[in-house]
C-alpha cells in the first residue's frame, strides 16, 4: 500500500514539519484521541481475529505436531515447508487453484461487463428487474448453489445429460465428476454463476463514472460503438476494472465450498484450501497444516503485490478514499 | 423505441433472468420430486410432493434434528456477528468520515487486508486454540471468526456512506438551538440509518454464506450452521441419497435471501458498489 506522506528530505522540510507539529492545537490532539477511541475497537478486533491466528500458525508451522500424538511435538524449523513444497500434491493443488482462478476471472470479466452494459443501458423499468435478478446469485449460499449445480449434472439425478445428449462428447452415461476436465468445468461454471454479480456491479459503478460528454463527442466524430468502447469507456474505467479483477482473483484463489460439495477433491480437483483443510482438520497434522496456511497467506500477499506493481493501482485511492 | 429494439431488450431480459434464476429453479424443482423419482433425470418433477419438506420440517422428519438446530444456529450466530460488526464499524466509520486523525488510512488498509485474508489460514490455529480453551463447537467460537468476514466490509461500506453525509447540517441544527446530542440525533442519524441498515444486510449475507469456519470449528448440532449441516445430511437409509432433503433445506434457507434481495435491491447495490469489498 502506498502512503502519500513521505518523510521530508531537506533540512527546511524537517524544520517546516516541526513547526506544523508544534502548531497543532489541543483541539487537533483531542480530535485524534476521539478518532482512535471510536475506531480503535474495530481496529483491535480486526488484528485479533486475523493477525493473531496467522502468527500462531507461523509458530505452529515450525513444529512437527500431530493432534493424534500431541506428546511427540518437536521443533523442526522449516522442515514442514520443505515437506509441503517438495510434495507433488501441493503443486497439483496449486496448479488447479491457479487454473480455476485464471479461467473464472477471465470469463467473469467479459460476462460481468456484458451484464453491466445491459444494466447500464436498460430503460428504467427494466433496470430494477435486471438488477434484482443479478443479485439473486450474490445472495445465495455458495453451498446451496454448489448442490444445485451438482444435482443438475449428477449422473443419477441430473437432467443435463438428457438435455444435451445431442452435443458431441455428452451422452446419457457421462459422469461429469469422474474426470478432471468435466469436473473442473462444472466447478468453474458454478463459481462463475455465483460470483459474476459482484464483478458486474463493480463494473456498473465504473461505467457510471465514465463522462457521457466524452462518449457523445466521440460519437459525433464518427467513432463506432467498438471504437468508443476501446478508446473512451474502458480507459476511463481502468481503476474499477483493476479493483474488480484483483478482488475476484483473491476470492477465487480461496475457492473451497463448491469443490468440497461437488467432488471433495476427487478426480484431481483438490484446491489449496481443501488441501489445508484436509491436512489440519481432517488428518489433525497441525504442523504441516499450519505451514500450508502460511504458504497460502504468502501466496495471497504475492498476488496483491504483483497486481499493485503491475497495474500501479492505489487500492485505497481507487475505492474513493483519497 | 423501435419494435426491433423492444424485441431485442425482451430477449436480453429473458436471457439475464434465465442466467440468474435457473440454478435456483433447478433446486426448487428437485425439492418437489418424490424420492423414488429423483433419478429419472427430468427437470420438473413427475408428481409434485411435499415429502422432502416434511423430512426436514415435519414432526416425524428424518432430517429434522439435523436441519432445525442448524437453522437456529445460523440465524443466531449470523445476527450476533452482524450486530457486533455493525456497531464497531459504525463507530470506526464515523471517525473516519468525520474526524481528522493520523492512522485513518492504516485502519482502512487493515480492513482491506483482513478482507482478502484466506479464511483457511485462520482456521488451523483457531481449530487448535478453540479446542484448548473450550470455544470449539460453541456459538462464540463462530461469532469471533465471523468478525473477520463481516467487520472489514462493514467499515468500508459505512465509511463510503458516511462520507456522503453533509455534516454541516449538524452545525446548522446547533445554530438553530439544538444541543449537540439533539443535533446529532435529529440531523445525522436519519441520514446515516439507511447506510447502517444496508451494511447490516450485506454483512448478514456474508455471515450466512460461510462454510469453511462452519465445518471446521463445529462438530455437533450445538453450533453447526446450515451450510455446514447441509454437507452432513444423510438419507433415510444408508442406501438412499439425501438429495430431496438437501434440496428442500436449500430452498428453505434461500427464500429469506431472495425476499431480502427483492425488497432492498436498490440499497444493496448502492452498498456493494460504494464499499465495494466482498467478504
Amino acid at each position: 500500500m502506498t502512503t502519500q506522506a513521505t518523510a521530508p528530505a531537506t533540512a527546511e522540510g524537517r524544520e517546516e514539519a516541526r513547526r506544523i507539529k508544534a502548531l497543532r492545537s489541543d483541539r487537533a490532539r483531542a480530535e485524534s484521541r476521539l478518532g482512535w477511541m471510536l475506531a480503535g475497537p474495530a481496529f483491535v478486533v480486526m488484528l485479533a481475529v486475523t493477525l493473531y491466528p496467522i502468527l500462531q500458525a507461523t509458530y505452529d508451522s515450525l513444529f512437527r505436531y500431530r493432534l493424534t500424538a500431541p506428546d511427540d511435538r518437536e521443533f523442526v524449523g522449516l522442515a514442514n515447508y520443505g515437506v509441503v513444497l517438495s510434495d507433488p500434491v501441493w503443486w497439483q493443488a496449486f496448479g488447479v487453484t491457479a487454473l480455476i482462478t485464471v479461467i473464472t476471472v477471465a470469463v467473469e470479466l467479459v460476462l460481468g461487463f456484458a451484464l453491466a452494459l445491459v444494466m447500464h443501458r436498460a430503460i428504467k423499468r427494466l433496470r430494477g428487474l435486471l438488477r434484482t435478478a443479478i443479485l439473486v446469485p450474490y445472495g445465495i449460499i455458495t453451498v446451496v448453489s454448489a448442490f444445485a449445480w451438482f444435482y443438475a449434472f449428477d449422473i443419477n439425478s441430473g437432467y443435463v445429460n438428457q438435455w444435451f445428449a445431442w452435443v458431441p462428447g455428452i451422452d446419457e452415461n457421462l459422469n461429469w465428476f469422474a474426470e478432471f476436465g468435466t469436473a473442473v468445468f462444472v466447478i468453474i461454471a458454478s463459481e462463475i454463476w455465483k460470483t459474476t454479480p459482484f464483478i458486474s456491479l463493480l463494473l456498473l459503478a465504473g461505467l457510471a463514472q465514465v463522462p457521457t460528454e466524452l462518449d457523445e463527442a466521440a460519437e459525433v466524430d464518427g467513432a463506432t460503438w467498438w471504437q468508443r468502447l476501446q478508446r473512451v469507456t474502458l480507459p476511463n474505467m481502468k481503476a474499477a476494472i483493476m479493483v474488480a479483477v484483483l478482488f475476484r482473483a483473491l476470492d477465487a484463489f480461496r475457492i473451497f465450498d463448491n469443490v468440497f460439495i461437488m467432488t471433495n477433491g476427487s478426480a484431481g480437483t483438490t484446491v489449496l484450501s481443501l488441501l489445508a483443510y484436509r491436512t489440519s482438520i481432517g488428518r489433525l497434522e497441525i504442523g504441516l497444516g499450519s505451514a500450508i496456511s502460511v504458504l497460502l497467506f504468502v501466496a495471497v500477499i504475492g498476488i496483491c503485490w504483483i497486481a499493485i506493481k503491475l497495474f500501479k493501482v492505489d487500492l485505497a485511492g481507487a475505492r474513493g478514499e483519497r | 423505441m423501435t419494435t426491433r429494439m423492444k424485441v431485442g431488450w425482451a430477449v436480453i431480459t429473458v436471457l439475464v433472468l434465465v442466467y440468474a434464476l435457473f440454478p435456483v429453479l433447478s433446486i426448487l424443482a428437485t425439492s418437489f420430486k418424490l424420492p423414488s423419482e429423483l433419478n429419472l433425470g427430468t427437470f420438473l418433477p413427475a408428481h409434485w410432493t411435499w415429502t422432502n419438506y416434511e423430512q426436514i420440517l415435519g414432526p416425524e422428519g428424518s432430517a429434522r434434528d439435523l436441519f432445525l438446530p442448524s437453522l437456529r444456529n445460523s440465524i443466531g450466530i449470523s445476527l450476533i456477528a452482524t450486530a457486533i460488526a455493525v456497531v464497531l464499524a459504525t463507530l470506526a466509520a464515523y471517525a473516519i468520515a468525520r474526524l481528522d486523525f493520523p492512522g485513518k488510512r492504516l485502519i482502512l488498509t487493515t480492513a482491506l487486508g483482513v478482507s482478502i485474508f484466506p479464511v483457511i489460514s485462520i482456521v488451523t490455529p483457531l481449530f487448535n486454540l478453540w479446542r484448548n480453551i473450550g470455544l470449539y463447537d460453541t456459538w462464540a467460537g463462530l461469532i469471533i471468526p465471523y468478525l473477520s468476514l463481516t467487520l472489514p466490509i462493514s467499515i468500508w461500506t459505512l465509511a463510503a456512506f458516511f462520507r456522503q453525509i453533509p455534516w454541516e447540517l449538524e452545525q446548522a441544527a446547533q445554530v438553530d438551538g439544538a444541543t449537540t446530542w439533539q443535533a446529532f440525533r435529529k440531523a445525522i442519524v436519519p441520514l446515516a440509518a439507511p447506510g447502517v441498515f444496508t451494511t447490516a444486510l450485506i454483512a448478514f449475507f456474508i455471515a450466512w454464506n460461510d462454510f469453511v469456519y462452519g465445518i471446521s470449528l463445529t462438530s455437533t448440532s450445538r453450533a453447526r450452521p446450515v451450510p455446514a449441516a447441509l454437507a452432513f445430511f444423510t438419507g433415510a437409509s444408508q442406501f438412499e441419497e439425501p438429495t430431496g432433503a438437501i434440496s428442500a433445506a436449500a430452498v428453505v434457507v434461500t427464500i429469506p435471501v431472495v425476499i431480502l434481495v427483492l425488497l432492498f435491491q436498490r440499497q444493496i447495490v448502492a452498498g456493494l458498489t460504494q464499499g465495494a469489498v466482498k467478504g
